[in-house]
């Protein structure tokens, strides 16, 4: 009987729990993504349903998509209707699978796992043409196309920006990256070296361009194309398209996370400090549960800090058109990716130890946050100093 | 049904090379049909890309089953990358076809008929 | 109640294997029986996805993933743009007369019957070293394996070993990274914006 737990029960366990998680951080983001918006626009957000803070804003929301009709357009093909929300949301569920949330906590241990949540997640786009094609709609067609040129376009340097970690990490087991990410703020791959510090930043910026998020969305806004691809779906099929891009945006995020950022290990190595670590039988030093527990909030924490990056991006920055975002592609991001990849691969024959990478990695970050406080600090104060200062100068 | 009743009687079949060969069989045979009797030009290109899929599972077929090593791997990831590129230059020539003839039907390509 | 659950269970290799071989099989079937060019295009995706669950089921894992991303997330995307650009009025349904299809089912028949004569008729026996499918825990690391026989050093048990020399797989590697420049080249150039000619029809 224990057979019948290990070896049936136990993957459709896995999954139905990871099928949970994948719903109840959609209610989550729904609810953030309102309360960002609307803090950033001056105003307070959702605030009546579930006391002060609108906790139970979601739950409304999805009682509402529930009890919406649901139309199929008379042009429609049914059956691609029906079927393509599913297919991008099974391609954003399967990268899941391959995620460790913690030490050791993986449904699948997979020797591949970045290049298979990536290959995965590719899987999406096709679910979007079928969209915009059985909708009947031309809007929904061209949506869909675009949608699906600038997706396939972005995931080209999104997989290239990981390549510079793959290898600097010698691996694609994103349980062994993470585990040589262990330690301190220090030994986070994207301080490894510069091109690596960099690629984190690149692969961020073609992130979100791949889900089809922050300033590339124009193929789903309404005042472009009515709303792309899900222009005719309503009601509970809507629910599912934006599950999957909340997943989506959540995978690509902690790709990041893992790959880049320390994947479960905080800036500083407080539960090695505080004594939560032993070694077990194989002889390697490892954290006991509670640790594993603790790094488990830090990856969900740190996934969730980029998401709110992405959508503080999304309501700060303007949309831009359809070719520009193809012109960034092709023209800016591609052979800047090229370029950082071919100074990952160098870099190791330059310089012999990882310390004078981790050197390089953070002169890379001085650097940058050099630029960024110099712009900022050159703002203008106000409109009116800023007309000022180009009058007189 | 064969596999119904080995399994009631507690016996599991073995996946053979041969099951393996012959779904790459079936899959072969459906893109030869695909390509000789589609008349949209796409179709024909789907066809071809059928076969060359069926290849590739005898390609990874034969590297699992047998002692020759991972070649089989590594000739099916050419297999993978040679009919991506392909199926771009057949989509430049069906382009080109449509914009000369306003349909992809092959059965109108025939200007160098006598 | 208890020989059925173990019997099951150990066959669950058995049960993916036929789940995704019925796939395969069943929706390669229907890219050929359909009409519709858009609804060919979607089952050639369940099959590549079937095809991919078979490669990771025969423990090519790479090969598997690669098979996501490059057939179904690239070749597949550009057919389908091929089926929405060529697209114009009656576009999606193109009869082919039953003369043909009668005289493509017989050669398709002939053609599958050779084929399963010889699979079926040779002796396997003696190159065959697996009897069948098994699921293991470990990861085989294919990735590290095909890596190194791309950068021409053939790993063990390699047919290429014979050569002392141990060129592997760099040239055909090379020569396709050229291949596929030039193809895009090729691509970009063939299918550039050009002034339409009148219809010939």
């Amino acid at each position: 009987m224990s057979d019948l737990l290990t070896k049936i029960a136990w993957p459709f366990l896995l999954s139905v729990v990871i099928m949970l998680f994948f719903q109840f951080q959609a209610i989550i983001f729904v609810w953030l993504e309102r309360k960002v918006s609307g803090r950033i626009q001056d105003r307070l957000g959702p605030t009546r349903v579930g006391g002060k803070f609108g906790w139970l804003q979601t739950i409304a929301d999805g009682v509402k998509l529930l009890l919406k009709e649901d139309l199929i357009p008379k042009d429609a093909d049914r059956p691609l209707f029906r079927i393509s929300p599913y297919i991008v949301l099974c391609g954003a569920f399967a990268a899941f699978l391959a995620v460790p949330f913690a030490f050791q906590w993986a449904a699948v241990r997979l020797n591949i796992a970045v290049f298979f949540m990536l290959a995965v997640m590719s899987v999406e786009v096709f679910g979007v043409i079928m969209a915009g094609y059985a909708s009947g709609s031309k809007w929904a067609l061209f949506g869909g196309m675009r949608e699906a040129a600038q997706v396939v376009s972005y995931e080209v340097p999104m997989a290239m920006n990981i390549v510079p970690a793959v290898i600097a990490a010698g691996t694609m087991n994103l349980n062994e990256v993470a585990r040589m990410q262990w330690g301190g703020i220090w030994d986070w791959m994207c301080f490894h070296d510069p091109f690596t510090f960099f690629a984190a930043i690149v692969y961020i910026v073609c992130a979100t361009a791949s889900v089809k998020r922050a300033p590339f969305d124009l193929a789903e806004a309404e005042s472009e194309l009515v709303a792309g691809f899900h222009t005719e779906y309503s009601g509970f099929r809507w629910l599912i398209f934006f599950m999957a891009e909340y997943a989506s945006m959540l995978a690509v995020a902690w790709i990041a996370t893992i790959m880049f950022w320390g994947g479960w290990s905080g800036p500083l190595p407080i539960t090695q400090w505080l004594g939560l670590w032993h070694t077990n039988a194989a002889g390697d030093y490892v954290p006991g549960t509670l640790a594993t527990i603790i790094g488990l909030l830090n990856f969900i924490a740190k996934g969730y800090t980029l998401i709110f990056v992405m959508m503080w991006i999304r309501w700060t920055l303007p949309r831009i058109r359809i070719d520009q975002v193809m012109k960034t592609c092709l023209k800016y991001l591609l052979p800047l990716s090229c370029f950082l990849l071919l100074g990952a691969a160098a870099w190791p024959l330059v310089v012999r130890t990882r310390f004078g990478g981790q050197i390089g990695g953070a002169v890379a970050a001085a650097i940058l946050a050099l630029i960024v406080f110099k712009g900022i600090l050159s703002t203008p104060k106000s409109a009116a100093q800023g007309r000022r200062e180009v009058v007189y100068k | 049904m064969g596999f119904v009743i080995a399994t009631v009687q507690n016996q599991t079949m073995n996946i053979e090379l041969t099951s393996v060969l012959l779904i790459g069989a079936v899959m072969f045979v459906c893109g030869v049909v695909c390509m000789a009797t589609k008349r949209n030009a796409v179709g024909i290109l789907i066809g071809a890309e059928l076969v060359l899929n069926a290849s590739n599972l005898n390609f990874v077929a034969f590297a699992y089953y047998t002692p020759f090593g991972i070649d089989g791997q590594a000739f099916a990831l050419f297999g993978i990358v040679l009919p991506a590129a392909e199926a771009a230059i057949a989509l430049a020539i069906i382009l080109n076809f449509y914009n000369n003839h306003m349909t992809v039907d092959v059965d109108r390509a025939d200007e160098l008929k006598q | 109640m208890q020989r059925l659950v173990d019997s099951l269970i150990g066959s669950w290799p058995q049960m993916l294997f036929a789940i995704m071989a019925l796939t395969t099989v069943g929706c390669s079937i229907a890219v050929v029986v359909t009409q519709n060019i858009v609804r060919a295009a979607v089952w050639l995706l369940f099959t590549l996805t079937g095809t991919a669950g078979l490669f990771f089921l025969l423990g090519a894992d790479f090969v598997g993933a690669t098979q996501l991303l490059i057939y179904v997330g690239g070749t597949l995307i550009l057919v389908i743009f091929g089926v929405m650009l060529t697209a114009r009025g009656p576009f999606v349904q193109m009869k082919t007369q039953s003369g043909e299809w009668t005289m493509a089912a017989v050669v398709g028949l002939v053609l599958f019957g050779l084929l399963s004569y010889s699979i079926l008729s040779t002796g396997w026996v003696k190159v065959v070293q697996k009897q069948s499918i098994e699921i293991s825990e470990e990861n085989s690391p294919t990735t590290t394996q095909l890596g190194m026989q791309f950068l021409g050093v053939p790993p063990q048990g390699s047919l290429v070993k014979r050569d002392p020399a141990g060129i592997g797989y760099l040239l055909p590697f090379e020569i396709v990274s050229v291949h596929l420049l030039v193809v895009m080249i090729g691509a970009a150039y063939l299918a550039r914006a050009k002034r339409r000619k009148r219809a010939e029809v």
